[in-house]
């Protein structure tokens, strides 16, 4: 069924595969390089601290977490106002927003009719991402819009929905980063692949 | 996923039908009038609903030798594509359009480029409009210097160019457990290749002097998902770059408009769109996406995390999924091969569901990191045949089977392990000649 004719083409390939093993340089030594390589040129400007403050990313031990407090109680009411619409009544899930809580002990899953249950309560490593995610991109409406201390409540209430921490915890910058995720232990790096064939 | 692309092409098609709509017109005003002027034969055409996406309607004279042409940069300056070519982007039927992705028609594409028009999408919060005018990039973290650069500062560094292929780490998800998607467009649509055109991240991370102790730098994008994802240094100071460009011109709004983190070889969530920020670290910031998000749930309930290269795969795009071969005969099989971790070096092609394979002839440039074109002339006898693809990269990696890659990472359900499927795509040539996506 197959006839296969080569041509230059193929010469050529194997011009560039030789070229390839011929040198010990690793994956990335055909990059392109800049005409340019040497010192500074100095370009750009000093942001000034104000524009920086505009700016936040925490990591996991809380580092930069602003001034502020929430609880479950106040969560709730912000939640029922902002986020229910797309996360549902009971942080269920809609078509639109993602299931917040439940799913616990569904991770282990080898079957493809079953779809495990990632949420908050199961899947997320760490209460700062939740903090950091809502405050960045929450409510989908309106994004960015929420105060400090509405997001350290809607952390309360989302982490104590999901029996994470009490209800009557308050989310702080210190207390928020002391939260055990209940799959706090459920990710692995660094990258094992190639793992197939 | 098949009912999402049989609601779409319905939706098409009524919105071919519907009256009504506002006709945009591509024509400028001056070009317009100097051909109403000529005569009402070469009058361009107003832009309706049945008329293609970037092409202008215009009369079809019987025979184009006997009248003039249109008129010399008649579209406003900046070109059209011919009336009669329909290829679209296909939106994934997700619940909203601003968190949402795009997939190329791989199945009409030529050559290795994409069009910047028909390049994949995935956006998070839609596509953020910005005025490159009052858009800056911050460095800062644990750097000597913090630096704020306009867009003209960005430009005046010293800049490359690489013409490679993003593939969204998503790309195939549907095709885990059982053929979905019915044609290549969505089985592989979530890779394209430009040229793209920047600053190598290394030179800003320069300018600003790294402190002792950085291993992450956190890229933050300006869109309404202010997306953010944790990039290790190593790459960082290797082969990143700040892209400006996009096949010779400024880098399309959907793409990132006015600059885009590019890590070649990498998933393409990592390539930071409107990119305005680089926060320098000491460690990851464990964010949205590359914790609940871009991590690949095993069976055994343990995630991976950080797995950010695109292994090697290749599709067979000619024929492929809903086409029918007319008949018995000669046949040009083509499609595209690529690898996250260097060239392809070998394409081989089965028409029995892998028991014989041959190499088929791979198209130069083969370029590392990129979309790279492979062709196989092939004589079909008019009898079922099961058509694969099967690429080898400079490591010495052969792109596995579905079933090897399940036999390692399992079926986890459709919302465990969808990431990085790169297995070999099987379509199944019926003996009338219609090609079918379908597992071996």
């Amino acid at each position: 069924m197959f006839m296969c004719s080569r041509t230059g083409t193929l010469a050529i390939a194997a011009a560039f595969a030789l070229g390839v093993a011929g040198c010990a340089a690793h994956r990335f030594a055909e990059a392109p390089q800049p005409a340019y390589s040497g010192g500074k040129l100095g370009f750009g400007s000093t942001p000034t601290s104000a524009e920086l403050a505009h700016y936040f990313s925490y990591p996991a031990d809380g580092r930069g977490l602003p001034q502020g407090s929430g609880t479950y109680a106040e969560g709730q009411r912000i939640y029922q106002a902002k986020c229910m619409a797309c996360h549902g009544e009971k942080l269920e899930g809609t078509k639109i927003g993602d299931k917040l809580i439940g799913g616990r002990g569904t991770l282990v899953n080898n079957r493809p009719a079953k779809a495990p249950v990632k949420t908050v309560e199961s899947y997320w490593p760490y209460a700062t991402t939740l903090f950091d995610y809502v405050k960045r991109a929450m409510p989908f409406n309106a994004p960015g819009s929420l105060s400090h201390d509405e997001v350290y409540a809607l952390t309360a209430y989302i982490l104590g929905e999901a029996n994470i921490v009490p209800m009557g915890a308050v989310m702080d910058p210190v207390t928020l980063p002391a939260v055990q995720m209940p799959n706090r232990n459920g990710f692995v790096s660094p990258d094992p692949r190639p793992d197939a064939p | 996923m098949v009912e999402a692309e049989a609601r779409y092409l319905a939706k098409l098609r009524d919105a071919a039908r519907a009256p009504g709509a506002p006709p945009p017109r591509i024509a400028g005003r001056r070009g317009f009038l100097a051909a109403a002027a000529a005569g009402a034969s070469l009058l361009p055409k107003i832009v309706h609903a049945k008329t293609p996406p970037g092409a202008v309607e215009r009369a079809v004279p019987a025979d184009p030798t006997k009248e003039q042409g249109a008129l010399t940069n008649d579209d406003g300056g900046y070109g059209s594509r011919s009336q009669f070519e329909t290829e679209t982007r296909w939106r994934f039927g997700t619940p909203t359009r601003e968190s949402s992705w795009t997939m190329t028609p791989l199945e009409h594409g030529m050559g290795i480029i994409t069009p910047s028009g028909l390049h994949f999408e995935r956006h998070h919060g839609g596509i953020a409009t910005i005025d490159a005018s009052r858009h800056s990039l911050v460095v800062h973290g644990m750097v000597e210097q913090p630096k704020k650069y306009s867009m003209a500062d960005i430009r005046r560094f010293p800049s490359i160019s690489r013409t490679m292929f993003i593939e969204c780490s998503g790309n195939g998800l549907t095709e885990w457990s059982k053929p979905t998607l019915k044609t290549v467009q969505g089985t592989h649509g979530l890779t394209s290749t430009s040229e793209w055109t920047g600053v190598p991240l290394a030179r800003l991370l320069k300018e600003s002097g790294l402190k002792p102790g950085v291993k992450w730098v956190l890229a933050e994008g300006a869109d309404a998902a202010v997306m953010t994802r944790s990039i290790p240094l190593e790459k960082c100071l290797d082969d990143a770059f700040i892209a400006y460009g996009q096949n010779g011109e400024a880098i399309r709004p959907e793409q990132g408009y006015p600059i885009r983190l590019v890590l070649p070889g990498w998933e393409g969530n990592t390539h930071i769109k409107w990119l305005r920020r680089l926060e320098v670290s000491d460690v990851p910031f464990m964010t949205r996406e590359e914790t609940s998000k871009y991590t690949d749930l095993m069976p055994n309930g343990m995630a991976r995390q950080f797995t950010f290269v695109m292994e090697a795969k290749s599709v067979i795009t000619f024929p492929s999924g809903e086409m029918r071969l007319p008949g018995p005969g000669f046949y040009e099989l083509t499609g595209l091969a690529w690898s996250g971790r260097g060239k392809i070096t070998r394409l081989e092609v089965s028409a029995d569901g892998g028991k014989a394979w041959a190499d088929a002839h791979l198209q130069s440039p083969l370029l590392p990191i990129c979309h790279t074109r492979f062709r196989f002339p092939w004589f079909w006898d008019g009898t079922p045949a099961l058509l694969q693809s099967r690429a080898t990269d400079e490591t010495g990696y052969v792109q596995p089977t579905l079933k090897q890659l399940v036999d390692v990472r399992g079926l986890n359900g459709p919302l465990g392990s969808v990431y990085h499927l790169n297995a070999i795509q099987s379509w199944a040539v019926a003996g009338d000649g219609r090609v079918t996506n379908v597992h071996v």
